[in-house]
């Protein structure tokens, strides 16, 4: 989570120093390490492996050659079936529908907070700061119960607004608590030229603001988006019927019923793998990039 | 701007406006929902019809219940799993890939490890549980065709479904999703550390148990805390992996709060009871993130 916005914050270049002199030192444990290390890099990635390896299988071939051979060709049935059961691409747009919402609405919903409490400094900011803190700890479990209530009396039970609602909340708490302090870090001269030119508040937050922390706001849009993604407990209470559910829910549920067979299984695990590695691979330039322009600044 | 005291008193007046959609949302979905479990713990209540006050009935259950107090026995296990261990395993890789890899075979070398070691990270809890209850699949699942592999098919097991190892997998299952988090922070965290201090010490002699001790150890320090606390947070919130995995089984040997609050919501219509432990399981967390940050405080004002 924060660890992808770490990443690569500012990696010094420090290979320079000569190559001769760095070879020189590679001693035999030296090696030893880096062996082990790989070792360990393979056991980590041995279950993607594993998953895409079945996934491309047929039934027979999976039960009279056992898990671990590799596949004889590329048998796409396994997957087909899976997505056509449990309708999977609908199930991939609801995500998109539901993550990208929240991503864009708490953004906004954060921005609009922090500018109140970061530049407008608004008598008591500590209390809502501190209350925003907690908030952010604060277990889904507990929130959970009242919330569904709440949802089925107000009419929004098993609608994808209800939990695009949540989240926003949810997610913009962490947001405004971090844009607020960086908005609290704001050059004042800078809003102060423009208020002298004659901008309201409303011209200063779009026209200076906004402009200056856009690199901020593109790493909490990612963000958003993929926690959001990720979500279970809460979309899983809501989402009842099988039109509305996110690939967590519908892979949750399944799961949880106990009902896959070992090539549907690797097949659901392919399919429900594929969109977060695309994710991790087309993200991480964004948020490099987000990050260094922010370093800049 | 005469008198600054009035004059930024109406200029805030002016910014209240663009907090109110905040504040009445947060009401709405984060503060009554709050409020009205913690007014539900002190009733007995099914989710329909009125529910009865019984002032502290519930939590004096919860007291006597063997099942709640063996759930946060499990918990602390998790905890052990999700936050301790890969904590301690990301300390020393992030500090073999940073002191040793990255200086002697090149800071390529080094990012494509931590790549292989964080990409379990991206995965949805729900879909790494998906994955991990296929492969530890008593039939023909890739665990224990693998043990029979290798020759060890003897040790071959239902590991999930057996009360004796159902736990332990779940935590070893944590672990493999949870080490890239803490090492690609650790590592990030190095950064800041001149490599002049590790090529220093490299030449005193200092040999690289002393270097991880004396260098990497106290440079992180306020890594280690975070990723501590907010590592721990998530295993007291550890839902979704026993949803998939074991569903709290088998004979409740996975049970954890967060997971025994959902039962009681939600399969047993024991709406009260599911909010007493709810309400138990937010103090907890909230009680360790006070504890942490104070512990963080004195650290930082030791360290100046």
């Amino acid at each position: 989570m924060t660890a992808t916005l770490t990443r690569k914050a500012g990696a010094p270049p420090r290979d320079r120093r000569g190559a001769a002199r760095r070879a020189r030192r590679r001693g035999p444990s030296a090696y030893a390490v880096l062996v082990a290390l790989v070792a360990l890099a393979g056991v980590m990635l041995l279950p993607f492996v594993v998953v895409v390896f079945n996934a491309l299988k047929t039934p027979q071939e999976y039960s009279s050659n056992g898990p671990l051979s590799p596949p004889d060709g590329f048998h796409l049935d396994g997957v087909r079936q899976f997505w056509e059961r449990v309708d999977f691409g609908h199930v991939l747009l609801n995500s998109a529908i539901v993550s990208g919402s929240v991503a864009v609405l708490a953004v906004l919903l954060s921005v609009l907070n922090a500018y109140a409490l970061g530049i407008g400094r608004i008598k008591g900011r500590m209390w809502v700061l501190a209350l925003l803190l907690l908030a952010n700890t604060l277990p889904q479990e507990a929130l959970v119960y009242p919330l569904y209530y709440m949802a089925k009396q107000v009419g929004l039970y098993d609608t994808r607004i209800s939990v695009i609602i949540v989240f926003t909340v949810i997610q913009s708490a962490f947001g405004t608590y971090l844009l607020s302090s960086v908005m609290a870090a704001f050059p004042r001269p800078l809003l102060e030229a423009a208020r002298i030119d004659g901008a309201g508040r409303w011209q200063v937050l779009w026209r200076v603001v906004v402009p200056v922390v856009r690199p901020t706001l593109s790493v909490l849009l990612v963000f958003f988006f993929v926690w959001t993604w990720n979500e279970f407990l809460i979309p899983m209470v809501f989402l009842i019927s099988n039109e509305n559910q996110t690939v967590s829910v519908a892979l949750g549920v399944l799961q949880g019923q106990r009902l896959m067979d070992a090539t549907m299984s690797s097949a659901a695990s392919l399919l429900g793998l594929l969109p977060t590695v695309a994710f991790f691979l087309i993200f991480q330039r964004t948020l490099a990039r987000g990050l260094t322009a922010g370093a800049i600044k | 701007m005469t008198t600054p005291g009035r004059g930024r008193s109406r200029e805030q007046w002016g910014y209240l406006p663009y907090l109110l959609p905040g504040l009445l949302l947060f009401t709405a979905v984060i503060g009554v929902p709050f409020l009205m479990n913690i007014g539900t713990s002190f009733t007995e209540w099914t989710g329909v019809g009125a529910p009865e006050w019984i002032g502290l009935g519930n939590y004096r259950e919860l007291v006597r219940d063997g099942e709640f107090w063996a759930s946060f026995r499990h918990n602390v296990l998790i905890i052990f799993g999700m936050a301790i261990v890969p904590t301690m395993i990301g300390l020393v890789l992030a500090a073999a890939l940073t002191d040793l890899v990255d200086r002697h075979f090149g800071p390529r070398t080094a990012s494509v490890l931590r790549a292989c070691v964080y990409l379990p990270q991206v995965l949805p809890v729900v879909i790494a549980g998906v994955v991990w209850s296929w492969l530890l699949a008593p039939e023909n699942g890739a665990v224990n065709a693998l043990l029979d592999a290798v020759g060890l098919g003897s040790l071959a097991h239902d590991w999930l479904g057996d009360p004796a190892t159902a736990l332990w997998s779940v935590v070893g299952v944590m672990v493999w999703m949870q080490i890239g988090f803490p090492l690609v922070i650790f590592m990030s965290g190095l950064q800041r550390v001149d490599p002049s201090l590790y090529e220093a010490a490299e030449i005193d002699g200092a040999s690289w148990g002393r270097r991880f001790r004396h260098v990497t150890v106290p440079q992180i320090r306020p890594e280690i805390f975070v990723v501590l606390l907010w590592t721990t947070i998530a295993a007291l919130k550890a839902f979704p992996q026993i949803f998939v995995l074991t569903k709290g089984g088998p004979g409740g040997a996975t049970n954890v709060p967060s997971y025994y609050s959902w039962v009681n919501f939600f399969e047993k219509s024991d709406v009260g009871y599911g909010s007493a432990i709810a309400t138990v399981l937010t103090l907890v967390i909230l009680a360790l993130t006070v504890v942490f940050l104070r512990l963080q405080a004195r650290d930082l004002e030791e360290g100046r």
